[in-house]
C-alpha cells in the first residue's frame, strides 16, 4: 500500500485565526504556564518550612521587580483558566454551543479574567498600604 | 453502525483501553479546584507581606494545613492529567513521548510529595 502521497488533512495554518480558536489555544497554554508556577509554590512552601532564612529569600525572589511580573503573568493565567475551564465544564453538560453563546461566553471569560486580575492586585496592594 | 463487538460495546473502554476515566478525572480535579484555587487566591492575599513567623501559623492552622494539602493534590494530579495530553499531541516519536511522560508524571508527584511534605513539616511545629 502506498502511504507516501496520500492526501493530509489540513494543519493549523491553513485556518483563518477566529476567537474561539484562539481562546482554545490560550486554554492549553496558560494551563502549562500555570504546571511552570507550581514550581514556585512548592519552593515557597519548602522554604517555608526550612526556615525564616530560606523563607526570606523566596519572598525576596517574588517581590522584586522580574517576581511580581511573573507573579501578575501567572495571577492572570490562573483566572483566564479558572473562567475559561468553567466555560469547557458548561460544554461538557452540552450547554453553550451555539455560534453566538461560544462566542460571547468567550468574551464574557477574557473580561473576567481581565477584571478578576486587576482586582486581585489592587487588594494586594491595599493590603500592603501601597495604595 | 457499530463495528464494534458486543463485548467491547460492553466494556466501553474504546481504542485507547482506558475508557473516560481520564475525561472524568480531569472534570473531577477541575470541579475541586474551583473552590481550593479561589481559597488560595484569598490565602496569598491574606498573607501579603507575612513573616515567616506569621506564614508558619497560619499554616499551622488544621483547616489552612488540610486545605493546602487538598490544593496541591487536585492541583498536580489535574496538572499531569492536562500536561499528558500535551505531549500526546505534540510529541510524535514513540521512545521521546514515553520518556516526557515519565518524567512530566514523576516530576508532578515529586512536587506533590515536596509540597504535602513542605505542609505536614509546618503544621506539626517543624
Amino acid at each position: 500500500m502506498n502511504n507516501g502521497d496520500r492526501p493530509l488533512s489540513p494543519h493549523l495554518q491553513i485556518y483563518a485565526w477566529q476567537w474561539t480558536m484562539a481562546l482554545s489555544i490560550l486554554h492549553r497554554a496558560t494551563g502549562t504556564g500555570l504546571a511552570a508556577g507550581t514550581l514556585l509554590m512548592v519552593w515557597w512552601l519548602l522554604a517555608l518550612a526550612d526556615g525564616a532564612a530560606s523563607f526570606d529569600t523566596v519572598q525576596t525572589v517574588i517581590g522584586s521587580v522580574v517576581g511580581r511580573l511573573c507573579l501578575f503573568g501567572w495571577t492572570w493565567a490562573l483566572f483566564y483558566h479558572f473562567c475559561n475551564g468553567i466555560r469547557h465544564l458548561f460544554w461538557d453538560v452540552g450547554m453553550g454551543f451555539d455560534l453566538d453563546t461560544a462566542r460571547n461566553s468567550g468574551y464574557f471569560v477574557v473580561a473576567a479574567s481581565i477584571g478578576l486580575t486587576g482586582l486581585t492586585w489592587i487588594v494586594g496592594y491595599m493590603a500592603m498600604g501601597a495604595i | 453502525m457499530d463495528l464494534r463487538a458486543p463485548l467491547g460495546r460492553v466494556r466501553g473502554l474504546g481504542s485507547a483501553k482506558s475508557g473516560t476515566h481520564h475525561f472524568w478525572v480531569q472534570r473531577v480535579t477541575a470541579i475541586a479546584l474551583i473552590p481550593l484555587s479561589l481559597w488560595f487566591i484569598y490565602a496569598v492575599l491574606s498573607l501579603v507581606g507575612a513573616d515567616h513567623a506569621t506564614v508558619s501559623s497560619w499554616l499551622q492552622s488544621p483547616i489552612n494545613a488540610v486545605l493546602m494539602i487538598l490544593l496541591l493534590l487536585a492541583t498536580f494530579h489535574h496538572l499531569q492529567l492536562g500536561l499528558q495530553v500535551v505531549i500526546e499531541d505534540y510529541i510524535h516519536g514513540e521512545g521521546t513521548k514515553i520518556a516526557s511522560l515519565m518524567i512530566m508524571k514523576g516530576g508532578s508527584l515529586v512536587l506533590a510529595v515536596a509540597g504535602t511534605f513542605a505542609v505536614l513539616k509546618v503544621a506539626f511545629g517543624g
